[in-house]
């Protein structure tokens, strides 16, 4: 396990540098999205749930960060809590009635759970509409003392962010409840027959990623300081599930590197418009096609059956 | 005249036509996912997509090559449902033995892929499709547009064909019992593998018979099949997938609902279907149609 | 023995990663009514499975009229003229009773028409337009055995086609299956239930652990009764 936690080490070494080498706002919004794909994954990978609806909680969260913010004029610290409790509360009431079905049903109620908060935010007074919710200002964190102003300083605070979220998943998969969650993952059933009332449990997991889906959605628009329907729209849930993919499901550091490649790559090709989603197409279709571990899971398998065969 | 509620029966009835029409698409829709996921496992996220290669196929078709709308009504369905049966040949066949999910992942990528390609092409401000029938009848109550009219009735014709296709005939047959237990059709001699790529033909086919049914009513865009294929989806949910006439009239009524909900409160017009969904997970878990599992 | 019809040779299958017949070996004479007895998870299952192309790996060598057919998918093997009726019936839900019966098509002349079949379940014909999975067990059988008849296959497959039924019920069978034979099918069943199988058959091949151990004919039963009985544990 040494080199497990060399490589954290020269991680989080490599976090701590970055903004010096790299554009603070492109890696802030990299890891708001990594957050958003390791809670996503949290439901998929450990809980077998396939949510297609997670952009609700993400693009919700960052509404009620800028009206706590913006029209409330509060501190973002409070933004932020009602950006996590209020994805909270709404994973509460969808995944209550999600988990009613099963498998493929459970993605498309999720979806269409979305769509609706989707209409919902398009007509809604307090979203702004078409036009978002611009301009929310970066006011200092802990009562003046960080101000977050600064693109380097307020990288550091969410990078602390990232950490606290990217830990409570560690935790929680490694904890008693995590293993219950698995076991019911790989046979409901039995888990059912062993006195384990399945949906507690699983609307707890929904609820959790919910909340930290709400983490992500809140810190980025506190980053970006808009919140707008794209955050909100079937296209985020779709990217969403894209990053856990290509990075790997089910494994815990695969959904950052997916949201990281994803991130860079619309950057690059922002410029040709529509050819984005053609090329995030091309890549759900390849690596279901071809390489369904992601990228993670495909190179630590090379990795042990190189180590195994030397 | 009268009015009803305080609702002047022109805004009734013509809101009452739309929702209908919206529900004979909802209806042809979610037939057609209905049909394929019972035989490939696969929740045809591309639908949406197809829906879209309908309309435009003929649109195309009436701007390029000068062919009729009722020679497209049967040309376009034709040629998508091809489409549709290459990609089931080249990629969905290879992913049946797979969790649904990745049925769902693939065909979600495919939608990506055709409505990108489209967007990119032919832009997302949609071209408008000149009416086959123009013209109106005033029925006294409404006026009633010749076209809408002939949507209606052409939906419910062709929901009820797939019905008795399905349920009366022996291709039919061939498909509830390749549902049930495709090892042992095909122990008797069916080519099941080839079975089940026209189901997929057919349900692609329908998808576009509906694009080609909705070109002169909205316009033909990229994107015009990318919100309704969720609105199906939560049809679905609420009929459940278990049965053809189950499809067809929550398909309808569903339209009708929201057709009312534009009526007496605009506001929810847009979700009203998706508290439905809610309502209908809460009471019967299923699907109004579904059997309990 | 009559011109061989079916001839097995070191058949081997696997279900996933467990290997079930190693090296089964047995032959069927045109209109010759032949069973495989034996214990529970001896094989014979896999063994009907395996003839019929349904199993995931086979390896070995089955000839049907001279021709090979292993590497062939089912639905070939279908049309070359063997029909299948499963153990657990596969009577389909969504189809009435007119509707199971008529489903299998017809792969060579000479099969029973429906009224022939009719007349051999006349039962059947009262429910004809009953739910196939509404029908009682007995019927369900019927149905199951109904329905291959008309196909013009000439070798029927049969697994267990008693199990849980009452014992008129089996008679009945039993009849019907004496009277296919005397139609000019040829008939390969399975069964757990020896002394039907005693009543009915020409020869009886025994299996244990996915191999055929021994054969035994009709004549030959009841000097060799003894040792039946210690291989079915009877």
């Amino acid at each position: 396990m040494t080199s497990q936690r060399n490589i954290a080490v020269f991680l989080i070494a490599l976090a701590l540098i970055a903004p010096w080498f790299a554009y603070p706002v492109f890696l802030m919004k990299a890891l708001c999205f990594a957050l958003f794909a390791c809670a996503f994954n949290l439901l998929l990978g450990y809980a077998g749930l396939m949510s297609f609806g997670h952009a609700m909680f993400f693009g919700m969260a960052g509404y009620f960060y800028g009206h706590v913010v913006k029209a409330w004029d509060l501190p973002p610290e409070l933004g932020l809590l009602a950006g996590v409790a209020g994805a909270a509360a709404l994973g509460l009431v969808t995944g209550a009635l999600a988990i009613r079905r099963q498998g493929i049903y459970f993605a498309m109620i999720t979806l269409a759970f979305a769509q609706m908060v989707y209409f919902f935010c398009v007509q809604a007074p307090f979203t702004g509409g078409e036009d978002g919710l611009q301009g929310i200002a970066r006011k200092p964190l802990l009562g003046g003392l960080i101000p977050i102003k600064d693109d380097r300083v307020l990288y550091y605070v969410v990078l602390a962010i990232f950490l606290f979220g990217y830990v409570a998943i560690y935790r929680f998969i490694h904890s008693p409840f995590g293993q219950v969650l698995k076991a019911i993952r790989d046979n409901e059933q039995r888990a059912v027959s062993l006195g384990y009332e399945a949906d507690r449990y699983k609307l707890l997991a929904f609820v959790l990623s919910a909340a930290l889906a709400g983490l992500a959605g809140a810190t980025k628009a506190m980053v970006m300081q808009f919140a707008t329907l794209t955050d909100v729209s079937a296209a985020m849930s779709g990217e969403v599930v894209l990053m856990a993919l290509v990075g790997g499901l089910g494994t815990i550091i695969g959904p950052v590197v997916g949201a990281f490649i994803i991130i860079t790559m619309q950057n690059y090709l922002a410029a040709t418009g529509e050819f984005v989603l053609v090329i995030q197409g091309v890549i759900f279709v390849v690596i279901v096609m071809a390489f369904r571990k992601g990228l993670v899971g495909e190179l630590t398998d090379w990795w042990k059956s190189r180590r195994s065969a030397g | 005249m009268f009015e009803l509620l305080g609702i002047p029966p022109q805004a009734l009835f013509g809101q009452l036509l739309l929702g209908l029409i919206n529900g004979a698409f909802y209806a042809m829709l979610s037939l057609g996912l209905a049909v394929i996921f019972g035989m490939l496992n696969v929740i045809n996220f591309t639908h949406g997509a197809q829906y879209m290669m309908g309309a435009f196929a003929a649109w195309l078709m009436l701007t390029q090559l000068d062919i009729p709308f009722w020679a497209a009504l049967v040309l376009s369905p034709l040629v998508v449902a091809l489409f549709g049966i290459l990609l089931e040949k080249v990629m969905l066949k290879r992913i049946y033995h797979l969790d649904h999910l990745y049925g769902f992942l693939l065909t979600f990528g495919l939608a990506l892929i055709i409505e990108g390609s489209f967007q990119w092409k032919w832009g997302s401000s949609g071209a408008p499709y000149p009416s086959p029938i123009p013209g109106g009848t005033n029925l006294g109550f409404m006026y009633m547009p010749n076209y809408r009219a002939f949507v209606v009735v052409a939906a419910l014709v062709i929901c009820l064909a797939t019905w008795y296709g399905i349920e009366r005939t022996k291709f039919g047959a061939y498909l509830r019992a390749a549902t049930e237990n495709p090892t042992l059709v095909r122990a008797f001699g069916i080519n099941v593998p080839r079975l089940i790529t026209l189901t997929y033909g057919l349900g692609v086919g329908l998808a576009a018979l509906a694009g080609v049914l909705a070109a002169p009513i909205q316009q033909v865009s990229a994107l015009m099949g990318t919100n309704l294929v969720l609105v199906v989806f939560a049809v679905v949910v609420i009929g459940g997938m278990g049965s053809i006439m189950g499809s067809i009239v929550t398909g309808f009524g569903l339209g009708l609902v929201e057709g009312l909900t534009k009526v007496f409160y605009p506001p929810a017009s847009n979700t009203v279907i998706f508290v439905v969904m809610a309502i209908v997970l809460l009471v019967k878990p299923a699907g109004l149609f579904g059997q309990s599992k | 023995m009559p011109e061989t019809l079916l001839k097995v040779e070191n058949l081997q299958a696997w279900y996933g990663e467990s290997h079930i017949l190693h090296g089964v070996g047995f032959e069927i004479g045109r209109g010759e009514l032949v069973t495989l007895l034996g214990r529970n998870g001896a094989g014979k299952t896999t063994t009907l499975k395996s003839v019929m192309g349904i199993v995931e790996k086979r390896t070995g060598s089955v000839r049907f009229e001279d021709r090979e057919i292993i590497g062939r998918a089912s639905d070939e093997i279908a049309r070359m003229g063997i029909a299948y009726c499963p153990e657990e019936r596969g009577v389909f839900s969504s189809l009435n009773v007119e509707e199971n019966l008529l489903l299998p098509p017809v792969v060579k002349p000479g099969g029973m028409s429906l009224a022939e079949i009719y007349g051999l379940f006349p039962n059947l014909e009262e429910r004809r337009r009953s739910q196939g999975t509404k029908l009682s067990g007995g019927e369900q059988q019927m149905l199951a055995i109904g329905r291959i008849l008309r196909t013009g296959a000439g070798l029927l497959l049969l697994d267990e086609p008693t199990e849980g039924l009452a014992p008129v019920i089996v008679q009945r069978i039993g009849e019907i299956i004496r009277q296919l034979k005397g139609r000019g099918f040829t008939i390969l069943l399975v069964e757990q239930n020896f002394h039907f199988a005693a009543t009915v058959a020409d020869r009886h091949y025994v299996m244990e652990d996915g191999r055929v151990v021994d054969m035994v004919t009709s004549a030959d039963v009841q000097q060799n009764i003894g040792k039946l009985q210690a291989y079915l544990g009877v």
